[in-house]
């Protein structure tokens, strides 16, 4: 079976001469759930609305369910929605209007059983007769994923569906995209979160600077990069690490008064006992400790070094 | 064909006028009345006829193009516009509509308003003037084409204005001019010879001219020429708006 969406050679160069893809190739399968991650400005919504048909590529190749965005844009366009990162909605129309609207758009035959069921599974049923302007943010975040869903795309791409979205939609939300995912639809989405990733994805690409400097399986992913710090704040503030305790993964902060361990959270064995153990041994006292998970953005800054 | 493509941007579209009834009918309507009350009966009652015709009905079929020019205008670059700034206009990029669809859609919708809108100032014009149509068919017929390309080429300036002055400029600063000087409230004859000449290069003499033919069959120049004249211009906005969509000019980054 062919790719869902097939990604060769893409670049995108913008009026303003700013490079904003390089050579993209990527390949997303029926019915898997990928996760774009990158940090501002890295290109995800660049690379979303080539394919989507709203920003024009510069060169490359974009197959959607094997039709040329470009050449066969009604076939490849019909089969694909959109949630695009911005909040851009009519605002005198009704909810009901304005998703019919999306349905006809994309050249489906009016199926009012289809909308009240999607305006139902968004918790939209009691505001079809709302005016838009009318509603909450997250309220309209939910009426451009019911437009999206409106014509029953086979391919949804959803750009930051969970920014400035409270935790209970959050989880709402997730668990929405699994249903669809359920049905067989391909989801593509992005996220500045890796927990969102971690907690949704099949697989992660992670974009950076316009290149996509790796795509892999999630739990591959998560093996390599699940990093965890624990910082030990200490009674008395050291010149260096004991030289006793050189062995292990330790680093002293600047000041001296903290010591970081840097442990990876999918091994068996975290070192975590033996560490605390041999500090005893050794009278290091500390006050006070705390873990930190490593941020996406440190996760990007060392995959990008270690690219380059 | 997406014709539900269409119709979804067609209905839209129309949705809008009705939420926008007071604006979109009744402004142009109380303004062509006044022009009327002025110029047709007070200043028309001391003017002889011209070509046979009284000066109250002669001004009628001028004023009901300047606002059939004006509401097309305005009606269709607003359209167009106001998804690009709201920034909906993502929507009908994404989805699998050709030009050709977009614009039935947006143009019709702005052509079917403002043909609406001409025959509602033409049944106001009867309230204070008494007029005749000798060719019903051909005043509707070019009432139609007018709208039709006229909104095109709002939905042009639609497409090009990025602020909302410059989607005002055009209307106020070229259509107007070019109508007042376009034989809207005198016969192109009664002008010396080398402003006739002149007033040949104005694309609007040819509207209003063939437009008060329908009316009077008088007219200051040849219908077919005004006809063809008409089409002309509707063609090069057709070219140029098939140019836009496939540059992707001010659409697509
Ligand atoms: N219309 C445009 N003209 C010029 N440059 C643009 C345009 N749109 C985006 N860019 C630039 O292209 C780069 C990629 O932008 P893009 O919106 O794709 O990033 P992103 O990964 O979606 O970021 P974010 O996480 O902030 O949404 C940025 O440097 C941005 O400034
Ligand atoms: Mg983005």
């Amino acid at each position: 079976m062919h790719p869902d969406i097939s990604v060769t050679n893409l670049y995108k160069t913008y009026a303003s001469g700013h490079q904003a893809l390089k050579d993209i190739n990527l390949e997303i399968r029926r019915g898997e759930i990928f996760a774009l991650l990158g940090p501002n400005g890295a290109g995800k919504t660049t690379l979303i609305s080539i394919i989507c048909g709203i920003v024009n590529h510069t060169s490359g190749t974009v197959l959607a369910d094997g039709h040329n965005i470009a050449s066969d844009y009604r076939a490849a366009r019909a089969r694909i929605g959109l949630v695009p990162q911005e909040l851009n909605t009519d605002a005198f129309e009704t909810v009901w209007d304005t998703v019919s609207f999306s349905r006809g758009l994309f050249g489906k035959a009016p199926n009012p059983a289809h909308i009240e069921k999607v305006l139902k599974s968004l918790s939209l049923w009691d505001k079809r007769d709302s005016r838009i302007m009318a509603l909450s943010g997250g309220m309209k975040r939910r009426v451009m994923i019911a437009k999206a869903l409106s014509h029953e795309p086979q391919i949804l791409f959803l750009d930051e569906p969970t920014a400035g979205v409270d935790v209970e939609l959050r989880r709402d939300m997730w668990e929405l995209v699994r249903r669809l995912r359920e049905s067989g639809v391909t989801i593509i989405l992005t996220t500045h979160y890796i927990e969102e990733a971690e907690e949704m994805a099949d697989r992660i690409g992670v974009i950076s600077q316009g290149q996509l400097i790796l795509v892999e399986d999630k739990h591959t992913l998560m093996r390599k990069l699940g990093k965890k710090e624990l910082r030990l704040h200490l009674q008395a503030p050291l010149e260096s690490v004991p030289e006793s305790l050189s062995d292990l993964q330790l680093e002293l902060s600047e000041d001296g008064t903290e010591l970081v361990y840097t442990f990876d959270t999918s091994e068996e064995r975290t070192g975590i006992a033996t560490l605390l153990r041999r500090l005893a041994e050794q009278g290091v006292d500390f006050k006070d400790l705390r873990t930190r998970e490593s941020s996406l953005e440190e996760i990007f800054v060392n995959l990008v070094k270690a690219k380059v | 064909m997406n014709v539900y493509g269409i119709r979804a941007i067609y209905k839209f579209e129309m949705a809008r006028m009705w939420r926008t009834l007071m604006q979109s009918v009744l402004s142009p309507v109380i303004s062509t009345s006044l022009y009327f009350v002025v110029f047709g009966s007070a200043i028309g009652s001391r003017m002889g006829d011209i070509d046979g015709v009284s000066y109250g009905a002669f001004i009628i079929p001028g004023l009901v193009m300047l606002s059939l020019l004006m509401q097309s205008i305005s009606n269709a670059s607003f359209g167009i516009y106001m998804p690009k700034f709201s920034g909906t206009i993502y929507e009908v990029l994404s989805a699998p509509v050709s030009f050709v669809e977009v614009v039935i859609g947006y143009v019709g919708a702005a052509a079917t308003k403002s043909t609406i809108l001409g025959l509602i100032i033409l049944l106001t014009a009867r309230l204070f003037v008494d007029y005749s149509v000798d060719h019903p068919i051909w005043m509707f017929l070019f009432l139609v084409l007018t709208a039709i390309t006229f909104s095109l080429f709002g939905f042009i300036i639609g497409i090009w204005a990025d602020t909302f002055e410059k989607l005002q400029i055009v209307p106020l600063m070229i259509v107007t001019p070019l109508v007042f000087l376009g034989g809207t409230f005198y016969s192109i004859s009664m002008l010396p010879p080398i402003w006739q000449t002149i007033t040949l290069f104005n694309p609007v003499v040819y509207l209003i001219s063939g437009f008060r033919w329908a009316f009077y069959g008088i007219s200051d120049v040849n219908v077919l020429l005004c006809a063809g004249m008409t089409f002309l211009f509707m063609v090069i906005c057709l070219a140029i708006i098939a140019m836009i969509f496939k540059t992707g000019y001010r659409l697509r980054s």
